[in-house]
């Protein structure tokens, strides 16, 4: 994992230093607010509906124990001892007073965390696959291109005023686990005969335009990774249009003047930069794998777990849905949920991240993830401990079985908190989960994605759930709308909308009768939602969501 | 016809503690709506809105919000302001906790 050297701890405290100044003098009047509303987005400080919020990044979602209780100090001394894990691997803090700031910016600091680019029109925190570096599916562990990119972009001149903001997200394995199709740049590492590269993706992005990523570029050798990213950047923050917001993305650009187009200038950029990278990029890339050596992994059976698989229902209910293979046999990932039936997604008191700490720290390497789905990961875990972690997570409230489920839902924080938002997110995905669990359905159902956004703006990710719910103002009512069909990974696709959409109070019956659909229609338990949906299509849904219509029909 | 003019309220969030407030009739600020000034003359809104603003040192993102008369004050019509009066729905923070705690 990466540690900072003497250089990352004097930028971070010198950066720091200067927001406190800048803080100071917007406090005593020095500076108005719109001179300070820049330089507070820089270090990542929103105002939100009732409160400042803060926005943490972490790094390709990586963090080691310390970092996770710095996460929880900030949450209990500086906020209402609470955090809100993100769908791009950071960290939010609602409640932050604006003369605390610089105290919190200080002690991430001092743990290697920071704020930095977690706003405004610059390069976002790079997302990367949370099973990164453990999956038994992967070919190369993606973080150290993933802290490259974030070494090159952080504070690179030319990218800090870009017509909008630029989410990069990179994964090692053919199983798209960060959603590279719906990203500005979307990275996958591949092999061409016996060499490392990537294949890059661009023009992808949710949003009011929602659109799937094209291939630029099939294979991209690894030593060229920078210079083709600036030259990507380049093209767009020429070509990209800055006279409608709304079309400022980099998927606007390359739908607007075509992906042949887009190619021909990035190579063209590429011919003149490439020269200008000396190697320096690929030192350093050297040295930042050293950061990433998989742990000295502990061998032994796994009997204490297999013991427990077979007489324990409830442990065997939750390794089944909460586990992914790992790499090494006798290991495993466990994904801790923070979607307990009827909570609020993505967060985690305090509390539970010190335990989370605690238990990386005693049994997981002393790592730690968080997925864009607003989990947390401990991705390195001996079959032999599974039982002893289940039993501190049961203690604790972490250990709801519902991973891939209908309950793990993903929501952006809706007009509860975000001063975007149109609609709240946060208590419809309570309701749905809630409602579920008291049926006792959701391990019938399997694996369904349902993914909540409370504006356009798509921070949920709806558009790429099995059942995307958008919640929108209507006539100065809540009102949601419904799609159908999404898919976040490797075969990523845009939902398609069901029709009209549903009150309030009608959205958590809509989505039951999607389910019983489902539940009808389905071939066996082994035929998922979206095999179902991409079987039957989208009208027997659309008879079940607006009878009243079918009738008109008849 | 011209559309009749909905009632305003001037509402920001406050610049230390990023909570909501509301301007009142004697160009002071307030957490509490009901104790707000209710703009009911058009022509008058925006000007009121131009002294909310001359107080840029302690507030931030000062806007008219509509609002009507209510028993005790006014009252937001929308449901956003709503929220903003009260709290997120998900806990019980923000002003409903505040007012709690008086």
């Amino acid at each position: 994992m990466y540690k900072y050297n003497e250089f990352d701890e004097a930028f971070l405290a010198e950066r720091n230093a200067q927001f406190r100044a800048q803080v100071e003098r917007r406090i005593d009047g020095s500076l108005t607010e719109d001179e300070f509303k820049p330089l507070r987005l820089m270090n990542g400080v929103y105002l939100q509906l009732h409160a400042y919020m803060l926005r943490v990044a972490v790094p390709y979602g990586t963090l080691n124990s310390a970092q996770m209780r710095t996460l929880a100090l900030l949450a209990e001394k500086w906020d209402k001892g609470y955090g809100h894990f993100t769908t791009r691997q950071n960290i939010q803090y609602n409640w932050p007073k604006l003369r605390d700031i610089p105290d919190m910016l200080d002690a991430l600091g001092e743990a290697g965390l920071h704020a930095i680019q977690t706003s405004g029109n610059t390069i976002r925190n790079t997302t990367a696959d949370h099973f990164a570096g453990a999956a038994a599916d992967e070919l190369t562990d993606p973080r150290p291109y993933a802290e490259l990119i974030r070494q090159w972009s952080t504070d690179h001149p030319e990218f800090q005023f870009l017509g909008r903001k630029f989410k990069i997200a990179i994964t090692g394995s053919s199983n798209d686990r960060a959603v590279i199709m719906a990203h500005d740049v979307g990275l996958q590492v591949v092999e061409q005969d016996g060499k490392t590269g990537f294949r890059v993706v661009v023009g992808g992005g949710l949003g009011r335009t929602p659109m799937i990523g094209q291939v630029l570029r099939e294979f991209l050798p690894q030593a060229d990774l920078l210079p083709y990213l600036e030259s990507v950047l380049t093209v767009y923050n020429v070509l990209g249009r800055r006279d409608n917001k709304y079309k400022a993305r980099i998927k606007i650009t390359v739908s607007e003047n075509g992906i042949d187009t887009y190619r021909a200038m990035t190579e063209e950029a590429f011919m003149a930069i490439r020269g200008q990278y000396d190697g320096t990029d690929q030192q350093q890339l050297e040295e930042i794998k050293t950061h990433f050596q998989a742990p000295e992994f502990r061998s032994g059976s796994t009997e204490t777990f297999d013991t427990a698989y077979a007489n324990d229902p409830v442990f065997r209910a939750w390794a089944d849905t909460n586990l992914a293979e790992h790499r090494k046999g006798d290991h495993a990932i466990v994904t801790i949920s923070i979607k307990a039936h009827g909570a609020t997604p993505g967060d985690a008191t305090a509390e539970q991240m010190r335990v989370m700490a605690d238990l990386g720290e005693q049994y997981a390497y002393n790592e730690l993830r968080i997925s864009h789905q607003q989990n947390v990961i401990l991705p390195h875990v001996h079959k032999n401990d599974l039982p002893a972690i289940h039993a501190t997570l049961k203690a604790n409230g972490l250990a709801t079985a519902n991973i891939g489920l209908i309950s793990d839902i993903i929501a952006c924080p809706g007009m509860d908190y975000c001063a975007l938002a149109t609609a709240r997110s946060i208590p419809v995905a309570q309701e749905i989960a809630s409602r579920f669990d008291d049926l006792k359905m959701e391990h019938d159902i399997g694996h369904l994605q349902i993914k909540i956004s409370g504006c356009i703006n798509a921070c949920g990710h709806h558009h790429v759930a099995h059942i995307g719910i958008l919640g929108l103002d209507r006539a100065g009512v809540e009102n949601y709308q419904i799609t159908l069909g999404g898919d976040a990974t490797e075969t990523a696709a845009i939902g398609t909308r069901t029709g009209p959409g549903f009150a309030y109070d009608e959205i958590v019956p809509a989505v039951e009768r999607i389910v019983e659909v489902y539940m009808a229609q389905r071939e066996g338990p082994e035929e998922t939602f979206l095999e179902t949906y991409r079987r039957i299509g989208m009208e027997p849904f659309k008879a079940a969501l607006y009878p009243e219509a079918q009738k008109k029909v008849a | 016809m011209a559309r009749a003019f909905t009632p305003k309220v001037i509402t920001a969030n406050d610049l230390l503690e990023g909570d909501v407030i509301y301007f009142t009739a004697d160009d002071s600020w307030t957490r509490d709506i009901e104790q707000a000034e209710l703009i009911t003359d058009e022509a008058v809104a925006p000007l009121r809105l131009l002294d909310a603003e001359k107080q840029n040192i302690r507030i931030v993102g000062a806007y008219l919000a509509d609002a009507k008369a209510g028993p005790n004050g006014p009252e937001p019509t929308h449901f956003r302001e709503d929220f903003r009066r009260t709290g997120p729905s998900n806990y019980f923070h923000g002003k409903q906790e505040a007012e709690a705690n008086v």
